[in-house]
């Protein structure tokens, strides 16, 4: 206990000192802050005796002298380095959990930040679920970005919003906060990337991301973390789909000793839509945790998921995917995919589909396939005169890629294919 | 001598399979594999191409004077060996057309040729996917993923047309063959049929030979050849089975 007190303590002094700038008590914040963090406090770290945090240990991120991250700038050399998808659309780089430039702006498109920010946007609406760590967020966050797309305006180029952090000194914990607004029979792409400057800095990066799609918008979202192999991402994205509104989330996680991703999405009127995808990568003695949650609040909307994972070393993972189908929402549709593939003994992966159904006239499957690179398919390809390396490249390409077509942007997909030879150590 | 194979032990999961084995290939031949199921048939033609579930205990093969046992299967396909699976693997995600093109360069690369370009490349998929009457959807596709028993087999000829093997090993590629698609792979292979080729016709009927006539004609039973013949062979086993020449052999060793 005496350790966990420390833990607080650290947090605290860190609490205290944000008290003395602008930002804690900006728009009748201080009162939200204090309440969130005291709510944090209450409940602390969570231990793996806790249900959700059953297979993913934190307490190397309790153990962290945890100080809020301070303002710092960055070359653009390092941000050209760092984007993905090369210099298209429009590039919002947020260094240390605070927007630093705000390039020029498509129709359509409104960006707001603390200083400018609507009381809705310091205080969404949040579905249910989730974990302690937005409170946290809550009570640290020093700045937000909002992206606002107007009704009906369709933005074709991707906004591209690239989360940086600078490590110096204590560990930084880092909160960024992203809102992002779709409104109505609007259309838009919104592109997330959590790296670091460093490559051997230790950071604890705690995001909140909501995102509200007004009836009929359509939001395509791509999360990319590739933050350094010792740094710690937990992220919590929270989704509410209006009628006919579509969410499409990929998530592809290829970096971080820990990394926790949780996806609630509420589909919350009739024909609204949510696909759900992800790949993950583990190397060396990466853990990787996907929970989602599909709330089908009404009736008549489908869902799609498809989460794969390749995992090399020690590294582990942890799926959990809870759909939801309320009594009212007759007629879903909702499909959960769930697949692993084990490149070494001592990689594992704990996956767990939650299904709960209140409904009687619905359709919902899932399956989870776990296992080896197929080795009757690896003995055909070399059979043909393909070497083993490039055996296992192609097989793990194909499987990587049932993910990665989903997303639109070809510059991204091939981006992140290339993150992932590198770290599996094939040659491109 | 193109292929000779000496007293070749094989087991796989503690059994012995393959009791001493012999068997040579000139170039320019047609050699049929025949003997009832569970006679070591596709075991031959495995061990051959390299597969990883089987281990040879004992004896040698040579492949153009060089020890095929020493090397990996891609270096064996590489060197000239192809086998034509008995039951090919579907592989989801890899586009055919695409798969064939890294083969086809995998070979070339290891005889320090440069790739085949996109154009050079087009141009040979369309003459051999003439040749085995491939639709132009099917190349397309995933490899083997949703084909027929039928499409699948011509498919592996198919491939053995691209690569242009020196030796082509046909595991019991006329199993679940219509008569339309076994007449289509025949002439397939027969257009392959050149002085410096080689195939070894593994089957448990007579009706491929028809259609493939072979040089030589041997029956392998219980892990040996224990007969070799010229085609009338292959018609008499036809008509007696295959129960007669177990009988006699038995009888010799007895």
């Amino acid at each position: 206990m005496t350790q966990l007190a420390e833990r607080h303590d650290s947090l605290a002094a860190g609490f205290e000192a944000l008290k003395r700038e602008p930002a804690f008590g900006h728009q009748g914040l201080a009162e939200t802050r204090t309440q969130a963090f005291d709510r944090f406090l209450s409940r602390g770290f969570p231990t793996t005796r806790d249900e959700e945090w059953r297979f993913t240990n934190i307490a190397p991120i309790a153990a962290l002298p945890l100080a809020p991250a301070a303002a710092r700038t960055i070359d653009a050399d390092v941000t050209a380095r760092l984007q993905p998808a090369g210099p298209v659309g429009v590039s919002l780089v947020v260094v240390n959990g605070r927007l630093v430039d705000t390039p020029a702006l498509p129709a359509g498109v409104t960006i707001r930040t603390l200083d400018t920010a609507t009381s809705s946007d310091l205080r969404p609406m949040r579905p249910a679920g989730g974990t302690i760590f937005p409170e946290l967020n809550t009570a640290f966050f020093q700045d937000l970005v909002v992206i606002e797309i107007a009704p009906k305006a369709i933005v074709i180029d991707p906004i591209q919003v690239l989360f940086v952090t600078v490590a110096d000194g204590d560990a930084p914990l880092v909160s960024p906060r992203l809102v992002i607004r779709a409104g109505e029979a609007s259309q838009a792409t919104i592109f997330e990337t959590y790296a670091d400057a460093s490559p051997d800095a230790v950071a604890f990066v705690n995001a909140v991301v909501d995102v509200d799609v007004a009836p009929g918008a359509i939001v395509d979202h791509v999360k990319l973390q590739r933050q350094n192999p010792v740094s710690f991402h937990l992220g919590g994205t929270f989704v509410r789909v209006a009628r006919a509104g579509t969410f499409t989330s990929h998530a592809v996680t290829v970096g971080g000793r820990i990394g926790r991703n949780d996806i609630v999405s509420v589909l919350d009127g009739e024909g609204a839509t949510c696909t759900l995808n992800g790949l993950y990568v583990g190397t060396g003695d990466a853990l990787i945790d996907t929970h989602t949650t599909i709330d089908h609040a009404k009736p008549h909307c489908p869902s799609h998921e498809i989460y794969k994972g390749i995992l090399a070393g020690r590294a582990r993972a942890v799926f959990n995917g809870k759909i939801l189908v309320r009594l009212d929402a007759q007629k879903t549709d909702a499909k959960q995919t769930n697949k692993a593939l084990l490149l070494t003994d001592e990689a594992q992966i704990n996956t767990k589909p939650q299904l709960e159904i209140f409904a009687d006239d619905v359709k919902c499957t899932h399956g989870a396939a776990i296992g080896q690179l197929d080795e009757d398919a690896l003995f055909y390809l070399k059979a043909r005169g393909i070497g083993a390396l490039d055996a296992r490249n192609m097989l793990l390409h194909a499987f990587a890629d049932d993910v990665l077509t989903g997303i639109r942007l070809e510059t991204v997909r091939t981006t992140t294919m290339a993150l992932v030879e590198q770290m599996l150590g094939l040659p491109a | 001598m193109l292929l000779e194979i000496k007293d070749l032990r094989v087991k796989a999961e503690d059994k012995e399979i393959l009791k001493g084995l012999n068997l040579s290939v000139n170039a320019g031949e047609v050699h049929a594999v025949m003997g009832p199921n569970g006679s070591g048939k596709s075991t031959l033609a495995r061990v051959l191409a390299g597969h990883p579930g089987y281990e040879v205990t004992g004896g040698s093969i040579t492949f153009d004077g060089k020890d095929l046992l020493e090397l990996e299967p891609e270096e064996r396909a590489c060197e000239g060996v192809f086998m034509a699976f008995q039951y090919p693997v579907e592989i989801a995600g890899i586009n055919n057309t695409y798969f064939l093109k890294a083969a086809v360069n995998a070979v070339r690369k290891y005889h320090g040729k440069s790739d085949l370009d996109a154009v050079e490349f087009m141009q040979l998929l369309r003459a051999k996917a003439k040749l085995l009457e491939m639709d132009q959807a099917m190349l397309g596709r995933s490899v083997n993923e949703g084909f027929s028993g039928g499409e699948k087999k011509r498919n592996e000829i198919f491939q053995m047309a691209m690569l242009e093997p020196r030796l082509g090993v046909l595991d019991e590629t006329d199993s679940g063959l219509d008569i339309d698609a076994l007449k289509i792979v025949s002439n397939g292979v027969n257009a392959l049929r050149t002085p410096d080729r080689a195939m070894i016709v593994v089957t448990h009927y007579q009706r491929l030979l028809n259609y493939i006539v072979p040089d030589v004609v041997h029956v392998l039973t219980g892990g040996r050849i224990v007969r070799s013949g010229g085609r009338e062979l292959a018609l008499e086993l036809e008509e007696k089975g295959y129960g007669w020449i177990e009988a006699e052999t038995a009888g010799a060793r007895g």
